[in-house]
């Protein structure tokens, strides 16, 4: 071995030999050989390149983050599941805290206040936003929390209603992801295409629901942009004896509209990442997971709940674990053990911070902004909305051109114009999906505009 | 002679701070709107518009700093002290891979952008998976999945429809009792029925187990290497050769795999699939709970299965959605990219040599805890072991005390307790797992720690069985939180 090792081990020489006395063993590579067979040592040393220095590694990292664009630093209409907003400056410099960012999973309560009370914390945030009662201390992401969900229905079913109905307007990665995880067969997934207004036909859910069905999971508002009108499916939902379970990407859109709890829903989920995690090429991300009070037994993953100590101080625990794969193994609900903790604390620290009016304007504010850039891209030539009626913050306009050329063009004057819709469903080639927060201003969404004209105008006006 | 750190078991100031709701002031603010020129929206309509607000706290800046700081210091964590959690691989977490993670040109980066405007983020992801392939003796490498966890659903649903294309579909997953809870919950969620393999007297999985347990239905094994008691899973090739034989496939739970990096190769002995916990070998922060990240390698036959997209080499990368025989997507978009970033960097600023010199100095450090320990709490399997060690409560159970107290007595002395009853196989485990990164001083300091609480044990067991003492709680009540959950604070 080397006399000296690298900045992050310790031992030197001298301890080697030391440890290796207490062992018994005259060299590491002799104590090796007891354990692993000669066969099985690989012998050679592994083909990567390094070591570098802090100076070194900068510097390559730098160089690859400067081959990126920053959509994020520039004019970006990007959304469909992930969303800009201003992450305020003291949400980094409290999460990077050592004793967050560096603590394990908060098994031994007694030293893990700090994390426990602080998911506590976020889990009655994430009740109060989805007007629900009960919250998880997270799971992967959005699109693996309706994974989750649907089981759930499933096991709350007894597993008497095998079938479960995804509303066809529901992100279409979280249509996939759901489709994965019902490859075994346990729930059966049927898809239904939405109605001729972009939203759930509810005449045709009325008609697709029987005994089978566990849950229908929709999205509000939906990949589109669109609000759906869960009042009613909730009602129709129930009358069948199903759960409504719903999908929220952008949270902030339930401190404008009403919250899905309200409406009806049985099992809420989200993507938390709008809460003050940066856009960060897709992850790490936040799946949100709350519901009813009297279902929590079969919720999946981990849950805080507050207690005492021998004192009778009052102090936190993980709690319900007899759901969990680490007592329950085959019968757990679910096989999640590590989650987004961090990225949990976060969003609380976020919701904190803004507060309840600060959430609100927030999403006035990209309302706002969507409407105003939704009627001037309407007014385009050429260009034409997809759907009318109520939307957050996104909208799908259809394109003189294709979608995906307009992107391109635009991306060279700094302008990331919207996600094609192409990306998702090859054939729908004119379809752009534009999105709009409090981030984009007026400029911005005027030069947007301005480039959409300016690109279509030479081909011709309407194809 | 060395000065070293003399632990208290408090963790920083003692104070009390309530729960963020308590601190809320009506009319308080801590964020500002940017100002705009846009109308306000005319469009709504008032029966659509939340009726009541969210009950969230109104604070300041400075209100919220506070609290968030003040929780802070009721945790214990790897950057404040020794903390040998069994099976979970606590090793310094490097502040460079944070200011790379950190970097606008990452964290700016939108998830739809176009592929040739993130081209320095697929390399990394690319080298990264290159990097990961040549450290488990695989051949290809997904990202995605978010952590260990996921990562087993995922590669168990590879192989479920590997052996479903080829018109094969099988009933069966063989586990060892030792393995993580996760195992079997994973294969039940992936539609298999677990059979339980026990081991064998020295610990280990034997070959004629696994082979009076093949049959025609048995899709595959999944196998913690090194296993959870520490121990190297000699018999490897031939298990995966009996299981081969019979049409299944090899899991291996990676969460391990900090004990063998350049000193054998999981792939090389016959695993087809395994998992990686970025957040336990590969030095990215555990953040109290997450997020880690899982990506799952695989030998070229089970390639085409992994989950879409995959990053298309060549001179312009390219994420490649035409993937027919795909098990689909396992969550959104590309899988932890943060997590992904702290990897490559810990990865390459190490190197070869560094991974290697990891591994050796975590089998050795575990070894000495195992010499200078063993009298005192002995052993479950009297051999040596790889990077961590199951030690037992056997011999301080005369005096009323178990497992739990011997934990909770450790925090007074300023220590994270190990991870205990796990595994199952061992009652009353013990599982040290020290990592590289301790030093001589702090292992000298852990042990001289657990022979005071042995001594304690024999003279004044309640010091134990009360304990801990010194931080801001003492022991929870378990028992009553989960009769009678309270889940959410309760607004007055």
């Amino acid at each position: 071995m080397a006399d000296r090792f690298h900045k992050y081990i310790p031992a030197t020489a001298a301890e080697i030999e030391h440890m290796l006395d207490a062992v018994g063993y005259p060299t590491v590579d002799a104590l090796l050989a007891d354990v692993v067979p000669a066969s099985q040592i690989l012998g050679r040393p592994l083909d990567l390149p390094g070591p570098l220095s802090e100076v070194e590694i900068l510097a390559a990292a730098a160089e690859l983050a400067g081959r990126n664009q920053a959509a994020g630093l520039q004019a970006c209409f990007l959304g469909a599941g992930a969303y800009r907003h201003q992450v305020p400056a003291a949400i980094h410099h409290m999460v990077s805290r050592g004793e967050f960012l560096t603590a394990y999973t908060p098994y031994q309560p007694e030293v893990s206040q700090g994390t426990l009370q602080g998911i506590f914390e976020f889990q009655t945030m994430v009740c109060e936003l989805f007007g629900m009662e009960v919250a998880n201390a997270s799971v992967y992401d959005g699109a693996s929390a309706l994974a989750e969900a649907v089981f759930m229905a499933h096991r709350v079913a007894r597993g008497k209603r095998p079938k479960a109905i995804i509303a066809g307007a529901v992100h279409p990665e979280y249509q996939e992801v759901c489709c994965t995880y019902g490859l075994a067969e346990i729930v059966k997934l049927q898809a239904q295409a939405p109605g001729a207004d972009g939203r759930i036909d509810l005449a045709e859910l009325e008609a697709s629901l029987d005994e089978q069905v566990c849950c229908v999971a929709v999205q509000s508002p939906n990949f589109v942009g669109l609000i759906e009108d869960l009042p009613a499916i909730a009602d129709i939902v129930h009358a069948a004896g199903a759960l409504l379970v719903v999908a929220v990407t952008d949270p902030h859109a339930c401190s404008l509209f009403e919250s899905p709890g309200a409406c009806g829903a049985d099992i809420v989920v989200g993507e938390g990442q709008a809460l003050g995690l940066p856009i960060n090429m897709g992850g790490p991300y936040l799946g949100l997971f709350a519901t009813r009070k009297k279902l929590v037994r079969q919720m999946p993953g981990r849950l805080v709940g507050r207690t005492h100590d021998t004192d009778g101080k009052p102090g936190f625990v993980l709690t319900l674990s007899t759901r969990e794969q680490h007592i329950r193994r085959e019968k757990a609900t679910s096989n999640i053990c590590t989650n987004q903790g961090l990225c949990a604390l976060q969003s609380a620290m976020y919701m904190s911070l803004l507060g309840p009016d600060g959430l609100a304007a927030v999403a006035e504010r990209s309302h706002a902004h969507a409407l105003y850039l939704r009627r001037a891209v309407a007014a385009l030539p050429g260009f034409e909305l997809c759907f009318g009626g109520h939307f957050f913050h996104e909208f799908l306009v259809r394109t003189p051109v294709p979608a995906s050329q307009l992107v391109d063009q635009l991306v060279g004057h700094g302008v990331f114009a919207g996600v094609p819709l192409s990306r998702y469903f090859p054939d729908r080639t004119h379809e752009l999906l534009i999105c709009a927060t409090e981030l984009n201003d007026r400029a911005q969404m005027d030069d947007l505009v301005r480039l959409l004209g300016v690109h279509t105008d030479s081909d011709g006006g309407a194809a | 002679m060395t000065a070293t750190f003399t632990p208290s078991g408090t963790t920083g100031l003692v104070h009390e701070e309530p729960v963020i709701f308590e601190r809320s002031v009506p009319g308080r603010r801590g964020w500002l709107q940017p100002s705009s020129d846009i109308p306000a929206a005319d469009d709504l309509d008032g029966a659509l518009l939340r009726q009541a607000a969210p009950r969230l706290p109104e604070l300041t800046e400075p209100d919220v700093v506070r609290h968030f700081h003040r929780l802070s210091q009721w945790n214990f964590s790897i950057d404040a002290g020794f903390y040998p959690l069994g099976s979970c691989t606590m090793k310094y977490n490097p502040r460079v891979n944070e200011d790379v993670a950190a970097m606008a040109g990452f964290t700016q980066l939108h998830p739809q952008q176009p592929a040739d405007t993130v081209q320095g983020a697929l390399q990394l992801m690319v080298e990264l998976e290159d990097a990961l392939a040549e450290i488990v003796g695989l051949d290809a490498v997904t990202l995605q999945p978010a952590a260990g966890a996921h990562g087993e659903y995922t590669g168990l649903a590879c192989i479920r429809a590997a052996q479903v294309a080829r018109g094969d579909a099988r009933r069966k997953i063989l586990v060892p009792e030792s393995a993580h809870g996760t195992n079997p919950a994973t294969a039940v969620i992936c539609g298999y029925e677990t059979v339980t393999l026990p081991a064998g007297p020295d610990g280990l999985l034997h070959p004629e187990v696994v082979a009076a347990a093949m049959d025609d239905q048995v899709a595959g094994l999944m196998i913690t290497h090194p296993n959870t008691i520490g121990l190297y899973e000699r018999h490897l090739p031939e298990i995966c050769e009996i299981v081969h034989r019979g049409g299944g496939f090899v899991y291996g739970d990676g969460a391990n795999l900090n004990a063998l990096m350049g000193v054998a190769r999981p792939g090389d002995v016959g695993i087809d699939v395994m998992h990686i916990n970025l957040h336990k070998t590969f030095s990215t922060p555990h953040g109290g709970g997450g997020p880690g990240a899982g990506p799952v390698a695989v030998r070229t036959e089970l390639e085409p299965f992994l989950p879409r997209p995959i990053i298309r080499r060549g001179e312009l990368l390219a994420l490649d959605w035409d993937r027919p025989l795909s098990i689909g997507k396992v969550r959104s978009f590309y899988g932890n990219f943060g997590v992904l970033v702290r990897a490559w960097t810990y990865i390459r600023e190490i190197g070869g040599p560094g991974l290697e010199q990891a591994t050796r100095l975590a089998v050795l450090n575990a070894n000495y805890i195992r010499a200078r320990l063993s009298t005192a709490f002995p052993v479950a399997f009297d051999v040596p072991c790889m990077h961590e060690v199951v030690l037992t409560d056997r011999a301080v159970k005369d005096h009323g005390v178990v497992t739990m107290d011997i934990a909770k007595r450790l925090i007074d002395k300023g220590f994270h307790p190990p991870t205990v009853y796990f595994p199952l196989v061992v009652p009353h485990a013990i599982m040290v797992e020290p990592t590289e990164t301790e030093c001589l001083q702090e292992l000298d300091s852990f042990v001289a720690a657990m022979l005071e609480i042995a001594a304690e044990a024999a003279e004044n067991p309640e010091l134990l069985t009360g304990a801990p003492h010194h931080p801001v709680r003492g022991r929870l009540d378990e028992v009553a939180a989960a009769k009678k959950p309270r889940l959410r604070y309760e607004f007055l």
